[in-house]
């Protein structure tokens, strides 16, 4: 197979518990976000335009959604004739059949994989994070401070620290301590779960990670602190673009009202980096006499003709007369019924409001799951 | 499902009326619904039926048809053995002498694998299902099915499209035109089933004899020779041969009820897609009964309009019964009545433009004598 200088490696295969109902029957990395777009987008998206076209997703947890959704990678331009975009899920082999046991170990058990394209390079990415980056000012970073290892890093306030990997460095972004949800951190530079390692290096390192019980072949909590520890060169890139990991349904809402605000951080518009996605052929959406959309993000397929305020609907939504919609995130095919008020929620695929039920109220964040139904005049809360 | 039939989409329409929308694409490549070409809904029809040899007859300069086609995968025929093909018109008016252009290409008939081929234009916007055009072609056992759909609004529309003179049977008895002196017409919808060997037998035929240089104008003279019968379309049906056609085909397709009679589930409209980002409704929008593309930017006021793809409207702009192309921009304060924009015009802020209901007044995009957008 044709050398590459570089192959990602996406973990797509987590259970991501903390989004409950909206992973009950799919993987995190396939769950709808921002009117039109999966998770997995951004990443896929990232790595296009990156130039990098070689690429396994590793997947285990619900993955047919995502299967589907990735196909052969075409959407982004990932369908090539010299690589492109694999899916990597658990194999059978002579000695066995297991599962993953952790990321490290997803990528472990791929190394055949990789190693058929014999890169200097492998990135390891998430599948589940809302942020555009181009992956090659990161890998020249690498290159330059003669790193083995280079961890991308985002600046946190402190009191939010501990809810992250932290990593301390020196002057020149060495990092001398790495600790994973500190109790009392003491530096701001969290891990965004991104990593670039010289294939050498890294392949040794996930070996020994795999000859060791009570490893949880886990990036974050084994393979670092053993490289650390080892006396690897490990360094910090930092980034100061948006990166939001929507782990919880609050941080899910909180990144889709993101695309609402006027700094608009993310800027999806941007035409030198576009985030591409699967495209349902939909007719243009329907905005109808009585309709009234304030501030709002609207997609095709949609036929509109209640209220909608502050916020995101996604492919094929219709909205009833006289329903209201506010500070709130509406998955695909959902059907909202005269008269419901949804505040504050978030509305998951197929889901269907009948009229004059009531969604949330305005405090806590409200989920409503996948093809559920609410039925007239029930507060979901 | 349709694999034993091919299709034959014959670009020879008429744009002399609709000449504002053509001018620097073919009638097939005019935008149309929000998101969609005018060729789509033909095409989405043969591809919903099955059909996997496609074959477009086609002018010269169709540059915008080409990339609107791709190698054709959006309708799912980009297919490993035909699929869809390109075929150019030579310098011969097709309107006049199609002949000429199929007999040139008589290989491509000779050598598909299907038994049966359907002959059809671009302009007649309509979801039909052809496994029943070809059902009651080989039931009835015509030499020729031509599908029609009954009308009594023929005074008002469909003006100049063929009509279909049936007698009590359902045989063609003659064609002629609608000049809007009747409510009620058969209005030919230039969809033409046929055996293929017979295609090619009527195309060699007008080659020998030289008597037709039009393949419907040697069926419509056959009639005598021929089992030639209709088939009757009860779907939404619309004729894009004029610009006053367009315009009020348009405006009609912002009836939620007639929108949904084209727009169907089970049968969807199939177009090019992009990767265009959410409609954002900002502060001061009003939108009422529209369409309204991704990638829409509305900050002011859109009512009884269409918005394609990645439209602006400014602050204070009102758009009104208009249609406006993908990528134009209205001006802050902008007044538009009546006007269609074409795709990447800037409507300069405090401009106001009024066409008329029944004749819309166009912007055309910028001329350049080197770049054809």
């Amino acid at each position: 197979m044709k050398k590459r200088d570089i192959v990602a490696m996406i973990l797509a295969g987590g259970q991501g518990s903390r989004l409950g109902v909206f992973t009950q029957n799919i993987a995190k990395p396939a769950v709808p976000f921002g009117g039109r777009y999966r998770i997995i987008d951004f990443t896929l998206s990232n790595c296009s335009n990156s130039g990098i076209y070689t690429l396994g997703v590793l997947t285990q947890y619900m993955p047919m959604e995502l299967h589907t959704h990735i196909g052969v990678g075409s959407p982004w331009d990932l369908d090539r004739l010299n690589g492109g975009v694999f899916i990597l899920p658990p194999h059978q082999k002579a000695s066995g059949a297991i599962w993953y046991q952790g990321t490290a170990d997803a990528v472990y058990q791929n190394i055949p994989f990789v190693e058929a394209y014999k890169p200097n390079h492998v990135l390891v990415l998430s599948g589940d994070h809302i942020y555009k980056m181009d992956y090659n000012e990161l890998i020249t970073f690498h290159k330059k401070k003669g790193a083995q290892c280079t961890i991308a890093v985002k600046d946190v306030p402190l009191s939010e620290a501990s809810r992250f990997g932290i990593m301390d460095t020196n002057e020149d972004l060495s990092i001398y301590k790495f600790e994973e949800k500190p109790r009392h951190p003491t530096s701001t530079k969290a891990s965004m779960g991104i990593y670039v390692f010289d294939w050498s290096f890294l392949k040794e390192a996930l070996m020994e990670d795999a000859e060791n019980p009570n490893s949880e072949h886990d990036f974050g909590k084994n393979i670092i602190p053993m490289l650390l520890e080892s006396g690897g060169k490990l360094y910090a890139y930092p980034f100061n673009g948006y990166w939001k990991d929507v782990g919880t349904v609050e941080s899910l809402w909180e990144a889709n009202m993101d695309l609402l605000s006027e700094e608009d951080e993310l800027n999806l518009g941007d035409p030198t980096w576009r985030i591409f996605s699967l495209a349902q052929g939909r007719p243009a959406q329907y905005i109808g006499n009585e309709a009234k959309i304030q501030n709002s993000i609207v997609v095709d397929g949609c036929e509109i003709h209640g209220e909608v305020i502050h916020s995101v609907l996604s492919t094929n939504v219709k909205i009833e007369k006289n329903a209201k919609v506010i500070d709130s995130v509406i998955m695909p095919d959902v059907y909202i019924g005269e008269n419901v008020i949804v505040n504050k929620a978030i509305v998951g695929s197929n889901a269907v409001l009948r009229k004059n039920s009531v969604v949330g109220n305005g405090r806590k964040i409200v989920a409503v799951g996948l093809y559920e139904e609410v039925k007239t005049g029930i507060v979901a809360n | 499902m349709l694999k034993k039939c091919m299709g034959v989409i014959n670009l020879d329409e008429n744009e002399d009326m609709i000449l504002e929308l053509a001018r620097n694409r073919i009638l097939a490549s005019i935008p149309i619904a929000g998101r969609y070409r005018v060729i789509d809904f033909i095409l989405s029809s043969m591809s919903n039926a099955g059909i996997e040899n496609v074959g477009i007859f086609s002018k010269m300069a169709c540059r915008s048809l080409t990339d609107h086609l791709g190698d054709g995968r959006p309708w799912d025929l980009n297919r490993r053995v035909e699929g869809i093909r390109v075929f150019n018109f030579s310098t011969l008016e097709p309107r006049v002498d199609d002949v000429y252009s199929f007999a040139n290409n008589i290989e491509y008939f000779e050598r598909s694998a299907q038994e049966y081929l359907l002959l059809t234009s671009s302009y007649m916007i309509c979801n039909i299902d052809f496994n029943e055009v070809m059902d009651f072609h080989q039931q009835s056992g015509n030499d020729v099915t031509i599908v029609y759909k009954h009308v009594d609004d023929a005074s008002d529309n469909f003006f100049l499209c063929e009509m279909l003179n049936l007698d009590e049977d359902g045989y063609v008895e003659g064609i002629g035109r609608n000049t809007g002196t009747n409510s009620e017409a058969n209005i030919c919808m230039e969809m033409y089933l046929m055996k293929k060997a017979l295609f090619i037998d009527i195309l060699t035929e007008c080659v020998t004899s030289g008597r037709f240089r039009k393949i419907k104008n040697a069926v419509y003279n056959s009639l005598n020779r021929y089992k030639v019968r209709g088939f009757e379309y009860k779907g939404y049906l619309s004729c894009i041969n004029s610009l006053h056609a367009y315009y009020m085909a348009s405006m009609e397709l912002l009836n939620i009820r007639v929108h949904k009679q084209l727009f169907l589930d089970e049968r969807p409209i199939y177009t090019k897609t992009t990767t265009e980002i959410p409609a954002k409704y900002l502060d001061g929008n009003v939108v009422k009964n529209s369409m309204i593309g991704n990638g829409a930017i509305i900050e002011g006021s859109v009512k009884n309009s269409i918005l394609f793809r990645k439209v602006h409207v400014g602050k204070g702009a009102s758009v009104n019964n208009s249609i406006i192309f993908q990528g134009a921009v209205v001006g802050d304060g902008s007044k538009l009545n009546s006007i269609i924009v074409d795709k990447y015009v800037d409507i300069e802020p405090g401009k106001e433009l009024k066409g008329d209901k029944n004749m819309p007044f166009v912007v055309n995009k910028r001329r350049e004598l080197i770049r054809e957008v």
